[in-house]
């Protein structure tokens, strides 16, 4: 990846090096709500599901991925509260009902799906970007799930890629409200991964 | 076909490292990440893409914003990982702090650190890890803070202990914890490890030589700080953390 340039000429510090997540995150990283930025149930709430797959077809059983998001009105500011907890207890008391925050975080199961419970997001940015990380994989990896929002103007990305590459950011809708996005780390169909300059 | 040797594993690594050091004289850039594909960690054989990563350049791209966390996400109890049980968990017992710097050396504010560990004995709080060290009930090994003013994190842990694996016969992770940072951008997250100077299993270790700059992977050893042990409590290390990728502030900047 080509770094960014300062203006000042003043160098910029070495990056600290990535490595994988390994096998053993599950008893740290994944929080209970982790993958309900809304309460489940909520009648505008939408379904991000899907399948993690390596480059045999296998399903992967120990990827982790995350979602971030704009809000439905297009803002991108966030709100803490992801993982909010209780100070007397110290466990964690689920999400406040009308604070979306904008990130998910999932682990695969044993037959690697996962399934993320969100709103969708604005026509100005009709996406939910997406990190993914697996045991395996030394550096996470960078996609973006589209759903096809109302409105949604022609995006530059999607423009660009060969229409076959083009359909693995395009999540599927499916009934109730449900968007299949699979990802496929190698191989045939494999996912577009994007590097951000 | 048997599981491969720490000598092919190690021969490997050589190759790998020979092969970088030829293409920086041949002009290619200095490779701070390592390559997704990386042989010596059989792993990653099914795990990496083949095409190349589409390169997105926009101004209005969600990732330049990230997800946002306070002190509603963290309990003074995460950063202590010593004291989340009724007894005192075995080992050495370590304070482990830093800086997290973005690269133009602006302190990364208010943002979540998450660390996870193996006990003092090499075993980590899970279930599917099958190696028969003990497991301590006084010990989780999952730790959580909140960066300060400063951009800095502390944590109270014990030193976790080197462990085995299957890549290869005789496979041995060196001492480590896991390390998840976020930034003032999704495009600056940052899942890594953090080692222990002077570990005799830095050679052998296909993912930590799966850097194969040798700056930068001298830059995921931490230092041994004497100023940082506290008397009568703890050894001190002091690892400092720079995030890399853009963040929209920097394309305000002019930076992009
Ligand atoms: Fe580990």
């Amino acid at each position: 990846m080509t770094p960014p340039q300062q203006t000042s000429g003043q160098p910029l510090l070495p990056p600290t090096p990535a490595q994988t997540v390994g096998p053993f995150y599950g008893y740290a990283l994944p929080f209970p709500g982790g993958p309900e930025a809304v309460p489940p149930g909520r009648p505008d709430a939408i379904t991000v599901h899907g399948v993690v797959y390596d480059g045999s077809g296998a399903p992967i059983p120990d990827a982790l991925l995350e979602f971030w998001q704009a809000d439905p009105d297009g803002t991108r500011s966030g709100a803490p509260g992801s993982l909010r907890r209780d100070p007397v207890t110290g466990g964690f008391l689920g999400r406040h009902p009308h604070v979306f925050t904008g990130f998910t975080r999932v682990a695969t199961d044993a037959d690697g799906g996962y399934a993320v419970h969100t709103l969708a997001p604005p026509s100005s940015a009709p996406y939910l970007a997406v990190a993914v990380f697996a045991r395996g994989l030394l550096h996470h990896l960078y996609t973006r799930a589209y759903l096809p929002v109302d409105g949604a103007a022609d995006d530059a990305l999607l423009g660009r890629l060969a229409p076959e590459r083009r359909a693995t950011l395009l999540a599927v809708p499916g009934p109730d409200r449900t968007y299949r996005f699979d990802v496929r780390l190698q191989g045939e169909n494999e996912t577009v991964f994007l590097e951000h300059a | 076909m048997g599981d491969p040797t720490q000598e092919l594993i190690s021969k490997e690594i050589a190759e790998a490292r020979d092969g970088y050091a030829a293409a920086r004289a041949g002009g290619a850039p200095e490779g701070h990440h390592p390559d997704r594909g990386y042989l010596p960690y059989r792993s990653s054989a099914l795990r990496h893409p083949h095409n190349p990563l589409e390169r997105v350049a926009d101004p209005d791209a969600v990732e330049l914003s990230g997800p946002v966390f306070g002190v509603t996400d963290v309990t003074d109890w995460d950063a202590d990982l010593t004291a989340q049980h009724v007894g005192e968990p075995l080992g050495e017992r370590i304070t482990v702090t830093g800086q997290v710097l973005d690269r133009a050396g602006r302190p990364v504010r208010g943002q979540l650190v998450e660390i996870w560990q193996a006990n003092a004995s090499g075993r980590y709080a899970h279930q599917r890890d099958r190696h028969p060290a003990p497991l301590d009930p006084n010990f989780t090994g999952a730790g959580r803070c909140l960066t300060d003013d400063e951009g800095r994190y502390t944590f109270t842990t014990v030193k976790p202990g080197a462990y085995p694996w299957r890549n290869h016969v005789n496979a041995w992770r060196p001492a480590h914890i896991h390390f998840s940072l976020f930034g003032a951008a999704f495009t600056q997250r940052l899942v890594t490890q953090m080692y222990f100077p002077g570990d005799p299993l830095f050679a052998y270790d296909p993912i930590l030589q799966s850097v194969t700059d040798d700056a930068a992977r001298q830059r995921l050893v931490a230092a041994y700080d004497h100023d940082l042990s506290v008397p009568e409590f703890s050894l001190g290390y002091r690892w400092d953390i720079v995030l890399d990728g853009p963040t929209a502030t920097w394309i305000e900047e002019g930076r992009a």
